[in-house]
């Protein structure tokens, strides 16, 4: 049928959204799982040891996909809430609100991870570089998102301001990673330097990817469940959504 | 409207300049506070020359930021409750720049003040003449942006409970190139080094600032009050 | 296969806490995020019972 003719807004009613996310999470959460499987399968017992770092450098294959969706959830937190703004689009704006903890979450994991990697390999658990400090500034915009948010009552300013702030950061991640990297190269002298990552055996980085893919995939399922959620505690007392908690 | 735009900003400046001097009280309180924070850290970290000549520049930075703070959230939250708010968003005045006029007098009123302050603080600190004066210009051009980037922190919040402390959640991040290069400049002066690029890259900021940071504060200012 | 022993696996060459305290704690997050999402929905639910 002619492009035209298509509803495009179709799903942008959060009642009808609803049961698409439903039948789309399921799907993305078995995608996540079965990459993961292959990804940790191949990262623990097809990916050999590493020649300069031994057998630690595996963290690699939580650590990377971790900090890849940290950046990639919020520039889709902040693209959403932007649309929500914009448009007055009341399901734009539940979806950023929705990816946040999802995003958080993933750079809490980033920063955890690369703590422990660092640790055994530059002998710090943190160092002060471009990319731990951005990451770190990173989940305090994040926390900043949802806290805003919270304490905002009225439900479409939260969410209005909210976008506002996320466009805010969205615009200042790269103002301070650039920054910080200043700083440290005229530090030189003081700062670790870091190893760049081992350099890629085929099987590493397919393991990388597959992981990767992995992380997306469970970070559009659980974003879509909880979008979920949220239209239900929004719209709690319309009908259909009455009888959308009755059904199982 | 009679005068134009002109007339107009000078007299938002003017009445929160008359404001803020009427409000002694509040204004002096964040420069004590910045005095004071400042002042903290040679008795906590104990008072080794060579230590404190390193870390001045990055106390009295932070502290500048903490103290610039503190202020902000009055910026707009006196006019939301008495109704001022409401009437500057329906004047024909453009609201950027009308958010423009009430931070510069925020930043008359304080950060300003604290810049010229802190040569003081530079002492306590035993930096040298130049690192003083890298810290002095640093903040003459920094302080400049903590009211520009905190007005938007401040517009996002005005009305909103327990407001001041969200403020300093949100916008504390947002400082981060600001203090990076403020304090940096104090560093490169005293390790010999080149300090103008850190200069440069503040007025870069300062100079986005003036154009981005209204206009942001003034779509925040619509939400919070429509 | 690169691992002679289960006990190889879960020493890492040495590294085991690394390895497996970000694997463990990464593992905990994702539960942790699963488990608060589905007690907010039956919070929802339980709510709704009583209107």
């Amino acid at each position: 049928m002619p492009l035209a003719d298509i509803n495009w807004f179709y799903y942008a009613a959060p009642q009808r959204f609803h049961p698409l996310a439903g039948r789309l999470a399921p799907w993305f959460m078995a995608a996540a799982a079965l990459l993961a499987l292959a990804g940790l399968y191949i990262g623990f017992f097809v990916a050999p040891t590493d020649a300069t770092q031994g057998e630690v450098y595996r963290v690699i294959f939580i650590h990377v996909p971790a900090a890849w969706m940290s950046m990639v959830v919020y520039l889709a937190m902040a693209f959403w809430a932007a649309v929500g703004l914009i448009f007055n689009a009341r399901l734009a704006s539940m979806l950023a609100l929705a990816l946040a903890p999802t995003g958080a979450l993933m750079t809490f994991v980033a920063l955890w991870t690369g703590a422990l990697w660092g640790k055994p390999t530059w002998g710090a658990w943190w160092v002060w570089d471009a990319r731990l400090t951005s990451e770190l500034i990173l989940l305090f915009l994040y926390i900043g998102y949802m806290s805003l948010h919270a304490a905002i009552e009225d439900t479409r300013r939260a969410d209005r301001a909210a976008a506002v702030l996320a466009i805010v950061g969205a615009v200042n991640v790269p103002i301070i990673y650039f920054s910080v990297q200043w700083w440290n190269t005229l530090h030189q002298g003081a700062s670790v330097s870091l190893t760049r990552a081992p350099s890629m055996a085929t099987t590493m980085l397919t393991g990388m990817l597959l992981m990767a893919l992995a992380a997306w995939a469970y970070c559009i399922a659980v974003a879509l469940m909880r979008v979920r959620v949220l239209i239900v505690e929004r719209e709690r007392h319309a009908a259909w959504a009455q009888e959308a908690l009755a059904t199982p | 409207m009679s005068g134009g735009i002109g007339p107009a900003l000078a007299a938002v400046v003017q009445r929160d300049l008359r404001v803020a001097l009427r409000r002694r009280a509040d204004t002096f309180a964040a420069l004590f506070f910045f005095v004071i924070v400042a002042s903290l850290f040679p008795i906590g970290v104990g008072p080794e020359p060579a230590l404190l000549a390193r870390m001045g520049a990055g106390v009295v930075w932070v502290a500048a930021l903490l103290a610039s703070m503190l202020s902000l959230a009055r910026l707009f939250n006196d006019d939301f409750h008495d109704g001022t708010l409401e009437q500057l968003l329906l004047s024909s005045v453009p609201l950027p720049l009308a958010v423009l006029a009430k931070t510069a007098a925020h930043w008359l009123s304080s950060g300003a003040l604290l810049a010229l302050v802190s040569p003081l603080l530079a002492l306590q600190y035993g930096l040298s003449g130049d690192a003083t004066l890298a810290l002095l210009a640093g903040l003459l051009l920094g302080t400049p942006l903590l009211s520009l980037v905190g007005a938007i922190g401040a517009a996002l919040t005005v009305g909103v409970r327990g407001g001041g402390v969200l403020l300093s959640l949100l916008v504390l991040p947002l400082y981060v190139p600001v203090l990076i290069f403020g304090a940096g400049a104090v560093d490169a002066v005293q390790a010999g080094l080149a300090v103008g690029g850190h200069y440069s890259l503040l007025g870069a900021m300062l100079a986005a600032g003036l154009f981005l940071a209204p206009w942001a504060a003034a779509v925040a200012l619509r939400i919070a009050v429509e | 296969m690169n691992w002679t022993s289960a006990a190889d696996f879960f020493a890492m060459g040495g590294y085991g806490l690394y390895v497996w305290g970000s694997f463990g704690v990464t593992a905990l997050v994702v539960a942790g995020e699963l488990v608060a999402l589905a007690l907010r929905r039956r919070a929802l639910e339980r709510k709704d019972s009583f209107e």
